[in-house]
């Protein structure tokens, strides 16, 4: 089953090596991890995706609290947290193609971020999912190179997201 | 003043009495510091290894923090091992290591190495001290992680030209770490859930890790165990947390444990963890460990909860004031049938060896060494890795905690004879005897020139069967005998010459009666002393149950099928 998670940690050298690499002694899996800064200038977000059953998403979690740089950890329950990714996605688009991908990126809201003469490079932003969609529908026209910056997430305004944060209340 | 001033002056605010380790190029602005005169005493180790198990020992034994020093590069690395040993029994260390000037970092320099980045999977955190103004809220900082919460490593490196840099000191009255909250109470609830369970159960039993001694917790161990009538077992990490000789002391679970310590725990209805984690040493086969029993966990790390067996009632806190609580609430039943039950196990399983005529046995060593200091609370022991160890565990018997010190989790051979120096630093008073074995005693030797010219005797004692005898014994009952890389040979070195190399006492027994001879002398001589006992080199330590294996399926001692190959 695949897990969010939002990581709060201090903005310290080192700090996110020391997540990726309690990952990796545990045996644990990033699928995808964004590290930024956010609204506060001593603070990083790391928005990390795990694919692991709720008995290991727990261990994670407590592990993570361990972690001297870690402030917090909080799950983003699909449903109760917005979620993005930024793809750009170099195509090769002969003039005779380009009027079918420029109609597949209207319908997908992806816009032309270079344009050249046998190539476009298009640029995206939406829910992993969608770009994984697009991803599949441009590739067959010959996908020359993809980045994806790895999914960011943040607790829905509208509703109280799932706190996890406190396994010291059990 | 300078940094490596403000390092001494640091560990004087924190109390530290003694600090062990070995100069080099990159930690010699400290060095100089200690020359101009500090109330810290500085041990000086022949191996940073050595000086690493030392802060352990002295850790161990004294309930405070250990401080050991090294220097940049090869001097960290040595380091490593000591870090790591502390990271997996939890043994609160600060380890300061030079680095070389903050100019030459990544450049490859000589002695250069990021020992801040190797050491990051085995410490609970670690600081490179970038500017000197930060290095009196570092080293507050470390030794305020290492001690709180779950106890483990910390590591502070230091540059070079940090130590040189000037500041004006003033260590800090308190410090922020934002994201390190240690739990300060157990849930009330959840305390009287644990009572409610344990007063309800039929074949209660206390599994006490160590934990119980980090968190000095041991006389709050003693009442709820009183109160209860509730049978204890003690891990090899718990020894001597709980009186061996108390009637409700049963024994000590895992793989060599007495097969009535480990019948004790998996077929109790009510386990109540206390600072242990279901290592699989104790556990074996976790299927069939201890199966249908309702697990009670205290700990203070939340992330041992349910992480090897699933917690039924986890109770996440510091042990002392969890412990004292539920010995409150605890409303107690009779364990009479259960002990009566587990008294009789105890009859029918004794440890057993079978005497020789011609060869010492390694377990006669150890019976004649706890005779010789039975009822004393003034001898520590320590141990090195492998049989030895098992049967030191098995026949020694502790009443006293911080007595019985020997490496757990990472089973470092060559553990003993430093953490003996270690030990004896933290008690001046005691008589320190490190049974050790001929493997372990050739990786940390050199460290007898420290126990002697310090001035911290110690008394080791060898059971020298001449081969690595744990790896023996699994060659044996494993891989069909096929001995491969094992035979370090009984003579080679003469120890008792080596010892008075060192300018100790050495002596060589092979009969109970110079054995005897020699312990007594040795235990009595207030120096450093090597015994070497030439033990019998066929003995297996039994019982034993065979890795992923339960203890329905522990191997016991069989006369029988005493191995005959000499």
């Amino acid at each position: 089953m695949k897990h969010t998670l939002s990581v709060l940690v201090e903005n310290k050298p080192g700090a996110l090596m020391r997540v990726t690499s309690m990952f990796a002694r545990r045996g644990f899996n990033i699928d995808s991890l964004a590290v930024g800064p956010t609204e506060r200038h001593d603070v990083s977000r790391i928005t990390l995706r795990v694919d692991c059953a709720s008995t290991t998403l727990e261990q994670i979690e407590k592990q993570m609290h361990k972690l001297v740089n870690v402030l917090r950890v909080q799950e983003l329950v699909p449903g109760e947290a917005v979620e993005r990714e930024l793809a750009l996605l170099k195509v090769a688009a002969p003039p005779s193609k380009r009027a079918e991908l420029m109609t597949l990126a209207d319908a997908f809201r992806a816009r032309v971020a270079d344009l050249g003469a046998d190539s476009i490079v298009f640029e995206m932003v939406g829910s992993p999912e969608e770009i994984d969609a697009f991803e599949e529908l441009v590739r067959p026209h010959g996908l020359q190179e993809l980045g994806r910056t790895g999914r960011l997430g943040l607790a829905r305004a509208t509703r109280p997201s799932r706190k996890r944060s406190s396994p010291a209340l059990v | 003043m300078n940094g490596a001033d403000a390092i001494l002056r640091s560990l004087e605010a924190e109390g530290v009495e003694v600090v062990f380790g070995l100069p080099g190029g990159a930690i010699l602005p400290l060095y100089d510091a200690f020359a101009r005169g500090t109330t810290v005493r500085h041990v000086l180790a022949r191996h940073e290894q050595g000086a690493g198990h030392m802060a352990e020992g002295y850790a161990r034994a004294s309930g405070r923090v250990g401080v050991c020093v090294a220097t940049s590069g090869p001097g960290a690395t040595n380091l490593v091992t000591p870090i790591a040993d502390a990271w997996m029994d939890s043994t609160p260390l600060v380890c300061i290591t030079g680095q070389v000037r903050t100019s030459l970092i990544g450049t490859d320099a000589f002695q250069e190495c990021d020992i801040t980045g190797i050491t990051i999977p085995i410490v609970k955190h670690s600081w490179l001290v970038q500017d000197v103004g930060e290095l009196p809220e570092i080293l507050k900082a470390a030794f305020h992680v290492a001690r709180t919460g779950r106890c483990g490593p910390v590591l502070v490196d230091v540059p070079r030209d940090v130590q040189e840099a000037e500041l004006e000191f003033s260590y800090p009255e308190s410090i922020s770490l934002p994201g390190w909250k240690p739990p300060r109470r157990g849930h009330p609830r959840q305390i009287t859930a644990a009572a409610r369970a344990v007063a309800a159960a039929e074949r209660p039993i206390l599994y006490v890790g160590g934990g119980v001694l980090n968190a000095h917790a041991t006389d709050e161990l003693f009442e709820l165990a009183e109160r209860g009538r509730l049978p204890v077992v003690t891990t090899l990490m718990a020894k001597g947390a709980f009186p061996e000789t108390h009637e409700l002391h049963a024994g000590w679970p895992g793989m060599h444990g007495p097969k009535w310590s480990n019948w004790a725990l998996n077929k109790a209805d009510v386990i109540v963890a206390v600072g242990a984690r279901f290592d699989d040493r104790v556990t074996g086969k976790l299927s069939a460990f201890a199966p249908g029993a309702t697990v009670v966990h205290l700990d203070i790390d939340a992330a041992e909860i349910s992480k090897i067996r699933h917690a039924d009632i986890p109770v996440v806190g510091p042990l002392k004031p969890v412990l004292a609580e539920l010995t409150r609430e605890l409303k107690p039943g009779s364990t009479d049938a259960w002990r009566a039950q587990i008294a009789r196990w105890k009859e029918e399983y004794p440890l057993r060896y079978s005497e020789d005529d011609t060869l010492l046995k390694p377990q006669r060593v150890l019976e004649l060494l706890q005779e010789l200091t039975a009822g004393r609370d003034d001898v520590v022991w320590t141990t090195g890795v492998g049989q030895h160890q098992m049967w030191a565990m098995q026949y020694v018997l502790c009443d006293t905690p911080r007595t019985f010190i020997t490496s757990g989790g990472l089973g470092t051979m060559g553990y003993g004879i430093p953490a003996a120096v270690g030990a004896r630093a933290a008690r001046p008073d005691a008589t320190v005897v490190c049974v050790d074995g001929d493997g372990c005693f050739q990786m940390t030797q050199q460290e007898l020139a420290t126990a002697v010219l310090e001035e911290l005797p110690i008394v080791v004692v060898i059971l020298n069967n001449g081969y690595l005898g744990m790896v023996r014994q699994w060659q044996d009952m494993f891989f069909e005998e096929r001995f491969s890389q094992i035979h370090l040979t009984q003579a080679v070195p003469d120890y008792a010459l080596l010892a008075q190399a060192y300018g100790a006492l050495g002596f060589t027994a092979e009969t109970p009666d110079e054995l005897r001879e020699a312990l007594e002398e040795a235990l009595a001589s207030g120096r450093t002393c090597v015994v070497d006992a030439r033990v019998d080199p066929r003995e297996h330590c039994f019982p034993m149950i065979p890795s992923g294996a339960a203890a329905v399926d522990t191997i016991e001692f069989d006369a029988s099928r005493q191995e005959v190959v000499a």
